[in-house]
């Protein structure tokens, strides 16, 4: 395990010293941008506004209960953007994204590609591992702004629609407004950030790790989604300690 | 640069005491041969002899327990022998990149080094592969070309760098006896054509002495014997004597009506 660990930091790090190689690597990066946004944009969508109304529903008649319901804006506005909306895009993002990472370089191992690039003198991590850190660290947290605000206004939708709980969408996002400050969203970018980096490090990782046939690239897939997801939500309770003294 | 690797003639390889280990199994145990300049050098052997791993360490991708590899004196591992000297390897199983089409995959080296300008990569991408038969693949992708297409794209590829010393995995594995002629043919005309240094790793007897100017024989990680292939016809090791003359008789040849 530790020296995973160490492996993967090593991992980071290299790709981090590529960075200023990024330019270079642009089509690559906009071809993995494009490759994220189309296989997970529907799917962000349906899950967000699905969170969002959950969340409104099972906390807004509760609250209407208790004549409380004015705030339920706020509440799933803050919900959405400081935890639901980076740790699930973080998820499912691990499921769809860093799953296909995994088997790519997975199978590009297994079939020699990666030794031909070395024997051709192009660096792995400048030609595999840096376009996909760098597409998958920007469009996660894009992914999440987008979540955030489909949540929303599921959210809204719900409690507008039910009776029990009847909220207009009006009063809802002003409620939300009124609660929501740039800084809790900040919250989320941040952590959406460090997730991204997580998913990258450890699926690029385990591809390059893989050995064996085809089924190496199902351990080395079932080991990146399943290492990822553990290690998010891990460090989302650590990040959420952190930022919380921030806001102090 | 010295002027070896300057005037585009192969390179002279130099292999000591090569010793390897892999989970505590060895693998090459003091591995000692010399390849000179331009010529054919064929390693042959039964399967799990070593031949693959011994052509890893050569190209760099494996590092040895002891024991070191020269090219032309300087040691592979000096981190300047790499970009001196210009080596290449021809995979056994073609190692296409499968997600890049043919021309894209031909051109990966010049174009990732950025060592010509789009057009002149095209260029030198047609020519190479016209010279390995492929004229006009250009837009296919790899999973479109038979397997002794994908073998000549590799070729093609590995051209593409201009070696002074190439490495052929297998070269005619998994191809019909059509096919494999022609690749031995590929590779005889194009140490004409280069100049270049040839090691060939293989178990196919007729490719091994239809194109080697010398042949070592290895088995189980320990080269038996290396020099001409007249000279290995003559050799007395059993060993050697068994890998080069066994020939498949079915067992039911006299019980068929």
């Amino acid at each position: 395990m530790f020296q995973n660990i160490g492996e993967m930091w090593l991992l980071f790090w290299r790709t981090l010293e590529a960075l200023p190689l990024t330019w270079r690597q642009r089509r690559k990066v906009a071809e993995q941008l494009f490759e994220i946004g189309n296989a997970s944009l529907l799917m962000v969508c349906i899950l967000s506004l699905f969170i969002g109304g959950v969340i409104a529903l099972q906390t807004g008649t509760r609250l209407a209960e208790r004549g409380l319901a004015s705030l339920l804006g706020g509440l799933v506005g803050l919900s959405m953007c400081e935890e639901l909306a980076p740790v699930m895009m973080a998820v499912l993002i691990s499921g769809r994204i860093g799953s296909a990472i995994a088997a790519e370089l997975g199978s590009m191992q297994v079939y020699q590609e990666i030794d031909a690039l070395r024997t051709m003198n192009i660096n792995p991590i400048h030609y595999l591992v840096l376009p996909r850190m760098v597409a998958i660290s920007v469009a996660l947290p894009i992914l999440v702004v987008f979540s955030m605000l489909v949540g929303w206004a599921g959210g809204a939708l719900v409690a507008a629609a039910n009776p029990e709980i009847h909220v207009s969408v009006a009063a809802f996002f002003s409620d939300l407004r009124h609660a929501v400050r740039m800084f809790d969203i900040s919250k989320g970018l941040i952590k959406s950030l460090v997730f991204a980096i997580v998913i990258g490090t450890v699926s690029c990782h385990q591809g390059l790790q893989t050995i064996g046939g085809p089924r190496g690239v199902g351990r080395s897939v079932t080991k990146a989604v399943v290492n990822a997801i553990v290690l998010i939500l891990i460090l989302d309770y650590f990040l959420t300690r952190f930022l919380v003294y921030f806001e102090r | 640069m010295n002027a070896v690797a300057a005037n585009n003639q192969g390179v002279s390889l130099e292999v000591r005491g090569l010793r390897r280990t892999i989970k505590g199994q060895p693998i090459l145990k003091g591995i000692d041969l010399t390849v000179r300049r331009g010529e054919i050098f064929v390693i042959m052997g039964p399967s799990g002899s070593g031949k693959s791993m011994l052509l890893k360490h050569i190209i760099g991708l494996e590092r040895p327990d002891e024991g070191e590899i020269l090219v032309e004196g300087c040691s592979m591992r000096a981190p300047e022998t790499m970009s001196r000297y210009r080596l290449a390897m021809v995979f056994q199983s073609a190692a296409l990149l499968s997600s890049l089409s043919v021309a894209e995959n031909v051109g990966l080296y010049l174009c990732e080094h950025r060592l010509k300008p789009p057009k002149e990569i095209d260029r030198i991408v047609a020519e190479k592969l016209e010279l390995v038969g492929l004229k006009g693949t250009e837009s296919l992708m790899p999973n479109e070309l038979s397997g002794g297409m994908q073998k000549r794209v590799a070729i093609a590829r590995a051209l593409v760098i201009e070696p002074q010393l190439i490495l052929y995995d297998e070269p005619t594995s998994e191809l019909d006896p059509l096919r494999a002629v022609s690749i031995g043919r590929e590779i005889l005309a194009l140490r004409d054509r280069t100049h270049a240094t040839s090691i060939i790793v293989t178990h196919d007897r007729d490719l091994a002495f239809g194109v080697a100017d010398r042949v070592a024989i290895i088995n189980e990680g320990k080269i038996l014997f290396a020099g001409t292939a007249e000279e290995v016809h003559h050799q007395p090791d059993p060993v050697i004597r068994e890998f080069l003359t066994v020939t498949f008789k079915p067992i039911n040849h006299t019980e068929q009506p």
